[in-house]
């Protein structure tokens, strides 16, 4: 405890120099937010992904469906053929620049549909097996250990292969076939979740088990599933790219940036561009997403969050004040 | 001055943090000899652990920092010494004793294994460590030696796993032990047959023992010297007897006046109508009987104290009450109806009138919620007491109802200390406005000072608002300043039940006045001649 006062004293007095100002909430979390320059950085790609899926293919469609055949395989880094050629052509010519922003909308629609249908659905089927009747969740955990155990890119190909392979049903396959992970680790934290003291707590003020599950536990289970999503974000898109290969996914002339790394593959000895593009933009909003969910959980955690809040001029002062 | 066995001289550690520097301990000397019992007394935060830290080796560096001051050793400087000679000391020379020796046993190995473990490292024959680790076992009075070698550290009692520790931290025969709240989460029985064997291993092998505690009870009992830290420095030091009755230094006397036991007992109140009353109710786990037979009565306003030993029903007996679990038989009525069987309609309306105060409020608040959301969360839950305009001034007044302020709302559970936050989820019982509050050991986990106070608001909330407790101890002395009438608890049955003078003065049952003995009194003497009177 000697250890932590202070910083308690600390932390009460940057709470109360910014109690009467009051500032909106906006401007608060843009403070945290800047105050972690990485997530910044992060927040910043993000953002631009998400426009160019907004309106590279309104813009962008037609530049990047041409093909171009004496620019086949042009190597990047050469405006000789214009600046959407700067990070070169693809086998057909086309320029790669251009596809890569048209594709987004494609792979971020697909990735994030997928991730946030299965969060969603196997959060809630995690919080009614670990909280509800023991009946319901050995059903549900059973459902689970079905769709595990059974191959899922077997389960995709049975899929598309009786459905037409649209954009909304890659999404339906890959959400189902990653539920089992939401699900397992929401029933294994709300299991150990409800036998904490603060859970009774509410029990006996007459708190409704709804009440419970939402208000008091689906927050602390929350962080985790952020973060498992957004690991899973890539994964997905990679999933997708596998689909798209064995000709069910999405299908030229669409393309998505897995797609366009399972085409650039075979080129990658002569032509490593055609692949290192796509594939670094899936690395980067990886990345990208990895380091706001990190922001995110220190954020959302009050035991945390001042990490956020303090200025650096601040931290010297009470280091000396406390000193 | 290099005569003592070990002794710490001018020490000072302190830790860097991301919010600046913080001393642990600033300036510590004390000594121990051979055969000798140092207590060092304070409270959590005081610094008490952190010079027997320093000495084992135990303090991460960084962010820890041993500005100044050194640590004799048989006059060797332990903070000068290599790497190498502190680990032959460690261990073997100066053994430690922790507070929860679950936590300090390794769950897959059997308890023989890491006795002969300890023996291994420091190079004993295995034949010899065998032979010795079953000789440990019968020396620390642990029933069947030969047998408990082969069991694991989870099929023991808390009081055996101490055991074990001790046996552990007895296996190279050290000069030093030191022990740190070594029985601060046994029952007091237990307690006290714990500090015993440990004051005997002492006559017998003539070590010099280290006792960190915050109980001035097992001071008076053990100690010979007793140095007394508060915020990192020693303020006092001397033998028990002239600390207790001639302490010079404010904080020792605030910390002597706040030891429990000392005041008015209550008077029994008036008879009255019974708010509760509990009928033979039943509770087993398979053959395990939690609840067996209990029944009492509880009127307005009353304070029942309901003691015994972990693990003879008490909390079972507040959860039952609660619907926390079904009782398998049995009645308890609340102003005539049965709880037990209380369709959930009415079981929430009853929600409000029953409160319950947890023994550790870390865990009872929850950490993402505001000191508001918390306190509030009653009115959203029962919408019919407080129309939401009036939400704020109300938490505002149970907030310095409780002795706290009110913008201390805005605040997040983790920004209070342990005391507060028991406030808080005091503050949270009241808001349903209850006339009934179970307190489930809720101020075990507190400092002495903290409790007195704890205990203190909750006499004010009987005194003004005539609310009724269930007040679930372990702590005797505590009892016996708050409580009206006492239910004493043993294995699930109720030993005996009179009002508070009835059990501390006369008590009937052989077990009462068991646990009564077992109790230690902070005055020297008083436990001196209660220990002459055992003996």
């Amino acid at each position: 405890m000697a250890v932590s006062s202070p910083l308690k004293a600390q932390h009460m007095s940057t709470l109360t120099s910014s109690g009467p100002a009051e500032p909106s909430r906006l401007r608060v979390v843009l403070g945290m937010l800047w105050r972690d320059k990485f997530a910044t950085a992060a927040v910043i790609f993000l953002l631009i992904a998400i426009l160019c899926a907004i309106l590279g293919p309104a813009l962008l469609t037609e530049a990047a469906t041409r093909q171009n055949l004496r620019a086949r395989n042009f190597a990047p880094f050469s405006l000789d053929q214009g600046w959407l050629m700067i990070l070169g052509g693809d086998a057909l010519g086309r320029p790669l620049l251009a596809r890569i922003i048209v594709a987004a909308r494609n792979t971020l629609m697909i990735a994030a549909g997928a991730v946030a249908l299965s969060a969603s659905i196997g959060a809630m089927l995690g919080l009614a097996a670990g909280y509800g009747p023991r009946w319901l969740g050995t059903v549900i955990m059973r459902l689970a250990d079905v769709i595990m155990s059974f191959p899922s890119l077997l389960l995709a190909v049975i899929v598309l292969y009786m459905l037409s392979p649209s954009v909304g049903n890659v999404i339906l396959v890959l959400a189902v076939t990653r539920i089992p992970v939401y699900l397992r680790t929401t029933r294994a934290e709300v299991l150990e979740i409800k036998e904490r003291m603060f859970v009774q707590a509410a029990q006996v003020m007459g708190a409704s088990s709804l009440r419970i599950v939402f208000r008091h536990i689906l927050p602390m289970v929350i962080p985790t599933l952020v973060t498992i999503a957004t690991l899973d974000f890539a994964f997905v898109m990679l999933a997708e790219s596998a689909l798209s290969f064995l000709g069910i996914g999405i299908q030229p002339p669409e393309i998505t940036w897995g797609l366009m790394v399972a085409q650039g593959k075979q080129y990658l000895a002569n032509a490593w561009w055609l692949a290192f593009w796509p594939g670094l933009a899936i690395i980067l909003t990886t990345l990208s997403l990895n380091l706001l969910s990190n922001w995110l959980r220190i954020a959302l955690d009050p035991a945390q969050r001042w990490r956020l809040e303090i200025t650096p001029a601040n931290k010297i002062g009470g280091g000396k004040a406390n000193g | 001055m290099a005569d003592h066995l070990l002794e710490v001289r001018n020490l000072s550690v302190r830790f860097h943090t991301a919010q600046g520097i913080v001393n642990a301990v600033n300036n510590v000397s004390w000594h121990v000899d051979r055969g000798e019992t140092l207590a060092i007394l304070g409270e959590s935060g005081s610094g008490k652990s952190v010079s027997s830290s320093a000495i084992l080796n135990l303090i991460d560096m960084p962010p820890g920092e041993i500005t100044s001051g050194e640590i004799l050793f048989d006059g060797l400087n332990l903070l000068t010494a290599t790497h190498e000679e502190r680990r032959r000391i460690n261990g073997k020379r100066i053994a430690m004793i922790f507070q929860d020796p679950l936590s300090h046993l390794n769950p897959v190995y059997t308890v023989g294994w890491q006795l002969r473990e300890v023996m291994r490292v420091h190079a004993v024959p295995a034949a010899e460590a065998a032979a010795r680790a079953l000789d440990l076992m019968r020396r620390v009075g642990m029933p069947e030696p030969e047998a408990s070698l082969d069991k694991y550290p989870h099929q023991f009692s808390g009081g055996q796993r101490q055991r074990i520790m001790i046996a552990m931290a007895l296996a190279m025969k050290p000069d030093i032990i030191i022990a740190d709240e070594p029985t601060t989460a046994l029952d007091v029985t237990v307690q006290a047959e714990v500090l015993k064997l440990l004051r005997e291993l002492q006559d017998e092998m003539g070590l010099g023992l280290v006792l960190i505690t915050h109980d001035l009870g097992v001071v008076a009992e053990v100690a010979d010297r007793v140095v007394v830290m508060n915020a990192g420095e020693i303020v006092e030091a001397g033998t028990p007897a002239e600390i207790y009755h001639h302490a010079k230094h404010p904080y020792t006397r605030k910390l002597i006046a706040a030891a429990p036991g000392k005041g008015e007992m209550n008077a029994p109140m008036a008879e009255g109508e019974a708010l509760l009353r509990v009928e033979r109710a039943c509770k087993s786990y398979g053959p395990f009987k939690a609840l067996n037979d209990v029944s009492f009565e509880l009127r307005k306003g009353e304070v029942l104290a309901v003691v015994g030993e972990s693990g003879s029903g008490k909390s079972t007996v507040a959860k039952a009450i609660l619907r926390l679990i079904e009782a398998d038989s049995g009645r308890a009525l609340w102003k005539g109806r049965d709880l037990f069987t209380m369709p959930s309609r009415e079981l929430y309306a009853m929600r409000r009138e029953i409160q319950m105060v947890f023994q550790d409020p870390t865990q009872s608040l929850n950490p993402r919620m505001s000191i508001f959301q918390i306190i509030s969360e009653a009115w959203v839950i029962h919408p019919e007491i407080l129309p939401k305009a009036r939400w704020k001034e109300r938490v505002a007044e149970l907030l310095t109802q409780v002795g706290l302020s009110p913008d201390h709302a805005r605040r997040y559970p983790h920004q209070f200390s342990g005391g507060q936050r028991q406030r808080i989820a005091i503050a949270r019982a009241l808001a349903l406005e209850p006339e009934l509050i179970i307190a489930d050991e809720a101020v075990s986990a507190l400092d002495v000072s903290i409790q007195a106070q704890v205990i203190e608001l909750l006499a004010k909330l009987k005194r003004e608002l005539g609310i009724a407790f269930i007040f679930i101890a372990h702590d005797l002395p505590v009892v016996r300043d708050f409580a009206d009438h006492v239910m004493v608890m043993e294995k699930g049955r109720v030993v005996e039940i009179g009002t508070v003078r009835e059990i501390f003065d006369t008590p009937a049952q052989p077990y009462t006045r068991r646990l009564l003995a077992a109790g230690l009194d902070p005055d020297p003497e008083v436990q001196k001649a209660r220990r002459r009177a055992v003996a």
